[in-house]
């Protein structure tokens, strides 16, 4: 009896609390060695208002070596308890959470030793960053909620892009612009949806082959004509940006999420519609069942191939607003493959994100953050070559993919065909 | 509401499922519709619920003719369905299921777009699964998440689902395969009370005893045709006689056991599921040489996992497994398997045949690296088809060659396969988990057969099964399995009742007694 009553514990969980434990205090030993005792004297500024802001902030001084040390200290103690002691899920996630900000507190202390880092303009370039990521994973969700894998986020973004500069250069109209660049991300997604609906295509091979296509014409398009023509048709405007009253004047959260250009905006009305669409409506409890088990849909009246063109589609649209904004709300003029992979980071948000809006803009802000994060390192000049800097934002997506999703679980219908019989 | 088949007729390219079926259904009848498995019983009620057209016939609802292109014209026009696999999303919760479909949404006075909007109304949901759950004594939680309910209670949200549609006929197919006896008297309680509000049941089943307990009226099917209809007064042998068409023999003839030596010893095995958690607890046991011991239990209960842990395919996280005198814990599949084992899996598509290799190579799955199956690297398909042959008609295989692919056999079929393979090895021991889930009445004779020929060759033989009548049938000693532990160990004379209350849990012996 005692070894039944011993045993289910389980190895498992003792393993996981060990090596959870050593990360923790790993990342302490790094906090203290390398950027503490092996870093600069002196002290890291982080500037905490932009100029000309209304409110100004005094910039915080944090002494540049003190810091990493003591934070690493920190994390090394929360180690050891975490070894020690049997936390409770909400106290794991928090000593593993404490560590992770303590390691990028002493990184940056490091970064910036001797000399002044916006961390506003951080923040802000954050945020900004993000929305492309965010756009598409909404649009992944969208799709994925309704059973239908979507890879071709990428693509969507892509052609979004292209086809927003190309109008917006043309007609002279921003707005025509958006509006164009959301309904090519809406035709591929149409392409998606009746090949993998009514075709029946395998999903992931599908929406590889949408990527390819859409990085193969753009690119064509983009030598045989927009080069030529760059001036006509690739020198659209850029969205200016549009400080909410009241709000954007607030000291650092006014700056970072109330002073950009309608994207922005864009996004916080597409991140609610989506959630409260999904959550809160009978479309979205349809379209989730439609996910989980088609056949229990249809067998209460729900018309589950219609719903999925309509979400696809729906997807789409959202997706190709990502894509107008890589030009018309950032740097205007299409370059070749822009997206740069994008859309596949949105794809590893909406799975980091647990298939749930809220959830992928968590993600997506990690993701925005290391790509903000690689602008203003190279800028401050850091030791760290600059290929290796580039790589952050996607070594961060394989971090996270790797190692803190865990278990998730997909819609059960994901990526599986229905058939009626 | 009185239903009516008129001269149903559904074929499948050459083959009649139905064969101008006629049904009839009165208000507040509970009416079986008792047939094996294939005999078309599930597609006259995919038809009667809209999933398929009718060729030919009429469905009629209180004397008008009525036609359902889909589902959703069936439940409007009052039938409600309880599918044999449930039709519910396991991630939403018990209000979320009920009402899909016919969400009810928040309105608000002044807002009259609200409506619109379909903004759910989560408390008025909740509130009709309470009242339902409280009308007909079905004891469900509207806030429960449904995949962490029992399948019991997982069967009466499919009722409370077609109640809350306004359900005045319920079909409910095969609905106790999955119950413990238990749960299935419960379920008979429930249909008793809707019959007495008025409504009417369409039971199918292929088991005797249920349309006996239950039913008013009894239909029974036979290759897409009804072939007579009958009271539920009817012996045993008269309903499975019409339902097979021949005389059969309900029980095996099998002669008292001669326990010998102890040929499978297990000692405190403690078994891993999928979640983290353990599925078999300090699990003790031992089968003799020249019997045939039962473990009954809910599925569930760690009988998968004790399986595939005695096979190799699931480590164990503590105990020992002596087979034939020898320590196989932990050891690999192949050795167990060729210290004589025989294993019959649970899931035979997917655990007990390679669906798309040919029934000869099935066959040989376990033995084709030895002679005379393979000479050096070469395989030899002559021998494979010989031996083959010989064994398909030794094991009465119903297959115009050796050379189609298995999953185009029927399930008796397929199960005979796997017998087959599994005992023409030498034989110590026997495991067959769900030996004849799902098989027709003529098949579960030639398994059972099978299985106790086994026994009498000198072979220790474990049966699990979660069919109380399989149990029965084999059993020589019967272990009750319940959360991963023996509950206790009865002989064969134990009752229904001790039997199921043991499976429920709610009765457990004293640890030494369970153990010996």
């Amino acid at each position: 009896m005692t070894a039944a009553t011993l045993i289910p514990t389980g190895r498992r969980t003792v393993d996981r609390q060990l090596a959870a434990g050593v990360t923790l205090a790993l990342l302490g030993v790094m906090d203290l060695a390398l950027f503490g005792l092996a870093g600069h004297t002196g002290t890291a500024k982080f500037g905490m208002s932009l100029a000309g802001a209304s409110v100004h902030v005094p910039d915080l001084s944090l002494p540049a070596r003190g810091t990493p040390i003591v934070a690493g200290a920190i994390s090394i103690v929360l180690g050891a308890l975490r070894i020690r002691l049997d936390l409770s899920p909400a106290l794991r996630r928090t000593t593993m959470g404490a560590a992770i900000g303590l390691f990028l507190v002493s990184f940056l202390c490091w970064a910036a030793a001797g000399q002044t880092l916006s961390l506003v303009g951080l923040l802000q370039s954050t945020a900004t960053r993000s929305i492309p990521i965010v756009l598409g994973a909404l649009a992944g969700c969208l799709c994925e909620r309704a059973g239908v894998i979507n890879i071709a986020i990428e693509g969507q973004l892509l052609l979004g892009a292209f086809v927003a500069a190309v109008a917006a250069s043309a007609t002279g109209n921003l707005w025509v612009g958006l509006l164009t660049g959301s309904l090519a991300g809406g035709l591929l997604a149409a392409m998606l949806a009746a090949f993998a609906i009514a075709f029946v295509v395998d999903q992931v091979v599908l929406g590889v082959v949408l990527n390819v296509f859409a990085s193969g014409l753009t690119g064509y398009l983009y030598d045989r004509i927009l080069v030529t023509y760059q001036r006509t048709l690739n020198q659209p405007p850029v969205f200016r940006n549009w400080k909410v009253p009241v709000l954007g004047d607030i000291p650092i959260i006014g700056p970072v999420f109330f002073d950009s250009n309608v994207f922005l905006y864009l996004t916080y009305g597409a991140l609610f519609l989506v959630q409260a669409f999904l959550f809160h409506t009978r479309w979205g409890l349809r379209v989730r069942a439609v996910g989980e088990h088609p056949v229990a849909a249809e067998t209460v009246g729900i018309r589950v191939l219609a719903t999925r063109y309509r979400n696809v589609i729906l997807g789409g649209l959202v997706a190709g607003l990502g894509g107008a904004y890589l030009t018309i709300g950032s740097v205007g003029a299409f370059g070749k493959d822009i997206s740069s992979g994008k859309g596949y980071i949105a794809l590893a948000a909406l799975i980091f994100g647990r298939w749930t809006p809220l959830g992928a803009v968590g993600a997506a802000l990690v993701f925005g953050f290391a790509d903000a994060l690689q602008n203003v390192l190279s800028i401050l000049g850091t030791p760290i070559p600059s290929d290796v800097l580039l790589m952050l934002p996607y070594a961060a997506t394989i971090l996270v993919v790797a190692g803190l999703v865990g278990k998730v679980r997909a819609p059960a219908a994901d990526g599986r065909p229905y058939v009626k019989s | 509401m009185h239903l009516e088949l008129r001269g149903i007729t559904k074929r499948f390219g050459s083959l009649v499922a139905n064969d101008h079926i006629d049904l009839d259904v009165e208000p507040g009848q509970i009416h079986a519709l008792l047939g094996e498995n294939g005999a078309g019983k599930s597609t006259l009620m995919n038809v009667l619920y809209g999933l398929y057209e009718p060729d030919e016939g009429q469905i009629v609802i209180d004397g008008k003719p009525v036609s359902f292109a889909n589902p959703k014209d069936a439940i409007a026009a009052g039938i409600g369905m309880v599918h044999q696999h449930f039709m519910l999303v396991p991630v939403f919760t018990v209000a979320e299921n009920v009402t899909l479909g016919i969400e009810p949404v928040r309105s608000l006075p002044h807002l009259r777009v609200a409506g619109r909007l379909g903004l759910l109304d989560r408390r008025r949901a909740r509130r009709e699964v309470k009242e339902l759950s409280a009308r007909y004594n079905l004891d469900v939680d509207p806030d429960a998440v449904v995949e962490h309910l029992p399948v019991g209670t997982q069967q009466r949200v499919e009722i409370i689902k077609s109640l809350a549609r306004q359900a005045e006929v319920l079909i409910l197919d095969e609905p106790t395969a999955v119950l413990t006896p238990g749960e299935t008297d419960e379920l008979f309680a429930i249909l008793k009370s809707l019959q007495a509000s008025g409504r009417s049941v369409v039971f199918i089943t292929h088991k005797l005893r249920e349309v006996q307990a239950v039913a008013d009226q009894v239909t029974v099917i036979r290759q897409g045709k009804v072939v007579e209809h009958l009271a539920p007064t009817a012996t045993d042998a008269q309903l499975a006689a019409a339902m097979v068409g021949r005389e059969v023999r309900l029980r095996v003839e099998k002669g008292p056991a001669a326990p010998g030596e102890v040929v499978l010893a297990i000692s405190g095995l403690t078994v891993a599921d999928d979640l983290g958690g353990t599925a078999v607890n300090d699990f003790s046991l031992e089968v003799r040489r020249g019997e045939i011991v039962g473990i009954a239990g809910v599925q569930g209960n760690g009988q998968t996992e004790l399986c595939e842990s005695l096979l190799g395919l699931r480590p164990a996280l503590a105990g020992t497994v002596t087979i034939a005198g020898d320590d196989l814990t932990g050891a690999d599949t192949r050795t167990v398997l060729r210290a004589g084992v025989g294993y019959v899996p649970e899931d035979r598509q997917d655990d007990g045949l390679v669906g798309d290799f040919t029934i000869a190579e099935n066959l040989a799955l376990d033995v084709y690296d030895q002679a005379p199956y393979s000479r050096g690297p070469a395989l030899r398909l002559d021998a494979l088809r010989d031996i083959a042959a010989r064994q398909i008609a030794e094991f009465d295989v119903r297959t115009r060659s050796s050379e189609v692919p298995v999953r185009t056999l029927s399930g008796g079929n397929q199960q005979k396969v796997i017998l087959a393979r599994e005992l023409s090895r030498p034989v110590n021991l026997l495991v067959a988990s769900q030996p004849t889930r799902g098989l027709d009445i003529g098949s579960i004779e030639f398994v059972h057969k099978r299985i106790v020929a086994a026994r009498d060759g000198g072979a220790g033989v474990l049966i699990v099964s979660s069919e109380l009548d399989e149990i029965y049938a084999l059993a020589d000693r019967i272990a009750v399995m319940s959360d991963g532990r023996i509950i206790g160990i009865r002989p064969p004379t134990v009752s229904r009742e001790e039997l199921g209350l043991l499976m429920s849990g709610a009765h457990r012996d004293a640890p030494a007694e369970a153990a010996s």
